[in-house]
């Protein structure tokens, strides 16, 4: 964590932009976006914004990786240049392979990869606009393409990370709470079994607060469940003021 | 792209049609979309039909080239990236790639929208460094044409941010002044099947097309940019009428550009 902000995170139990500590950023999820793709979602929290595809299952190349009983789910996650404040090189870097490995897992616990031996499922996201939760918005994302492409699934996977900033335990956390913030827990879930695909955690945490925010991103499982299953029913969805549309 | 289809397409060409249902010098529907990434200094989102892209231009502060003390740099990135369509692979750019970004980069330079002595800062020790990468979203053919579009309207888009007494960029406040440009390059592109040239291919006739021209005009009707890519000569003729017809389409397009 980047360390202390001059100016206070909470003011009268608000958060900078209004929210309150369980509140999570207005979202929209769409998905069809990428006509060439079997299966595309676009999603956006706040002012991260994330597309994903899903291409295959079809064979796998290099063939070393194929697996002779089940699928591969490969994910490649990468940030556009223009996303960030500071222009990044294009291209894989350490923290982009990192979180396609994280996500990789996340998601295959919730494919039937053995209904698909031996073949690849690649999965591409693409950070637009990068103002934290760029992983928990790429599950997202990933999670609802992987549906759209009619790849069978147990259950979709749900993502948001909950924190610490200025010393109260909050939900989905933006640009300045990433930045100024005490610690940050982005998690993975599917919401129907409950169970946990992903989880990271750095920062600083009491046992209390690890729990209290596990407690407000398990809260917001229901919310993320539905807005996936909306928009896979209609083509989008979106959440704002508490309220699915 | 199988046999079957090969010839069908090329019998359907060749009477003047195309299979979805577009004269041979018909673009597919255009929209434009601007001001669509937050942490962009400019940014646009161009269709045409399905195919579709996205272009962020990113402002830095660098030291100028010896030989152009006084001006800015400038520089197209585009990356055909697997995300849009089962055609790329994941990797470092392709020859592809490296090509159309620097056709598009071309275009844009010869063009002279850009005046690179307003990125001048101080002479000879800092100059803005203009970066626009493109990104397809859906490369359902003729990225060339959008790629140019894209960052034209990036461009269009873009507004500095502040710099702070040592020249360093402040890229939390933005400026409200923008980019001067002096005008609008387009970019015409043409595929060949059989005896025909026709404009805007999709990804379907990008795959039969035994040879392509790009051509970039500018507003008076002049040609800024030019590349051939494929295995089939042209003739002195055909050249000729795609000129003609890149000249007129882009009058076309900038009447669209207008609405943006």
């Amino acid at each position: 964590m980047a360390g202390k902000s001059s100016e206070p995170m909470m003011v009268k139990g608000k958060r900078l932009d209004g929210r309150k500590t369980n509140e999570m950023r207005p979202m929209k999820l769409k998905v069809g976006v990428v006509p060439l793709a079997e299966g595309s979602a676009e999603f956006s929290m706040g002012k991260t914004k994330v597309i994903a595809a899903v291409y295959g299952p079809k064979e796998v190349h290099p063939r070393h990786m194929m697996i002779p009983d089940k699928a591969l789910i490969r994910v490649k996650y990468d940030m556009l240049p223009f996303s960030t404040t500071d222009r990044i090189r294009p291209g894989p870097n350490r923290r982009s392979k990192e979180i396609s490995k994280v996500m990789s897992s996340a998601l295959e616990a919730a494919v039937y990869t053995e209904k698909y031996p031996a073949t690849v499922i690649d999965i591409f996201v693409q950070i637009t606009n990068a103002n934290a939760g760029t992983r928990t918005a790429a599950i997202n994302a990933a999670s609802a393409a992987l549906a759209h492409a009619g790849i069978e699934m147990r259950d979709l996977v749900c993502s948001v990370a909950s924190g610490k900033a200025d010393g109260t335990v909050m939900l989905d956390l933006f640009q300045p709470e990433d930045n100024f913030g005490e610690a940050d827990l982005p998690v993975a879930i599917m919401p129907k079994s409950m169970g946990i695909t992903l989880i990271q955690m750095d920062g600083d945490l009491t046992k209390k607060e690890f729990a209290e925010s596990m407690k407000l991103v398990n809260e917001a499982m229901p919310v993320l469940y539905d807005l996936q299953k909306k928009a896979l029913i209609n083509g989008e969805a979106s959440f704002e003021g508490g309220k699915i549309k | 792209m199988t046999l079957i289809n090969y010839d069908f397409q090329k019998e359907l060409i060749s009477n003047g049609k195309r299979e979805d249902g577009r004269g041979l010098n018909d673009y597919r529907d255009f929209s434009a979309e601007v001001g669509i990434i937050d942490n962009g200094n400019g940014s646009a989102r161009v269709k045409f039909g399905n195919t579709e892209v996205i272009a962020g231009v990113k402002f830095s502060v660098g030291t100028p080239y010896p030989d152009s003390p006084d001006e800015g740099m400038f520089m197209v990135s585009m990356d055909l990236n697997p995300l849009s369509s089962p055609d790329y692979e994941p990797g470092p750019p392709k020859p592809a790639a490296i090509e159309i970004s620097r056709v598009v980069d071309r275009a844009i330079r010869e063009s002279k929208t850009l005046d690179f002595k307003d990125l001048s800062i101080v002479e000879g020790e800092a100059a803005w460094m203009c970066s626009i990468d493109i990104y397809p979203i859906n490369a359902d053919g003729n990225l060339y044409d959008a790629a140019v579009i894209a960052a034209y309207l990036a461009l269009k888009d873009a507004k500095f941010p502040e710099l702070d007494e040592n020249n360093k960029p402040l890229h939390e406040t933005r400026t409200k002044k923008g980019l001067k440009l002096h005008n609008i390059p387009m970019m015409v592109s043409f595929a060949k099947i059989g005896d025909s040239l026709i404009v805007d291919p999709t990804r379907r006739e990008e795959k039969i097309m035994e040879d392509r021209i790009h051509i970039g005009t500018i507003d008076n009707g002049n040609i800024c940019a030019m590349q051939k890519g494929g295995l089939k000569p042209l003739t002195n003729d055909e050249l000729l009428e795609a000129v003609d017809t890149a000249i007129a389409k882009g009058k076309d397009l900038r009447k669209l550009l207008k609405k943006v």
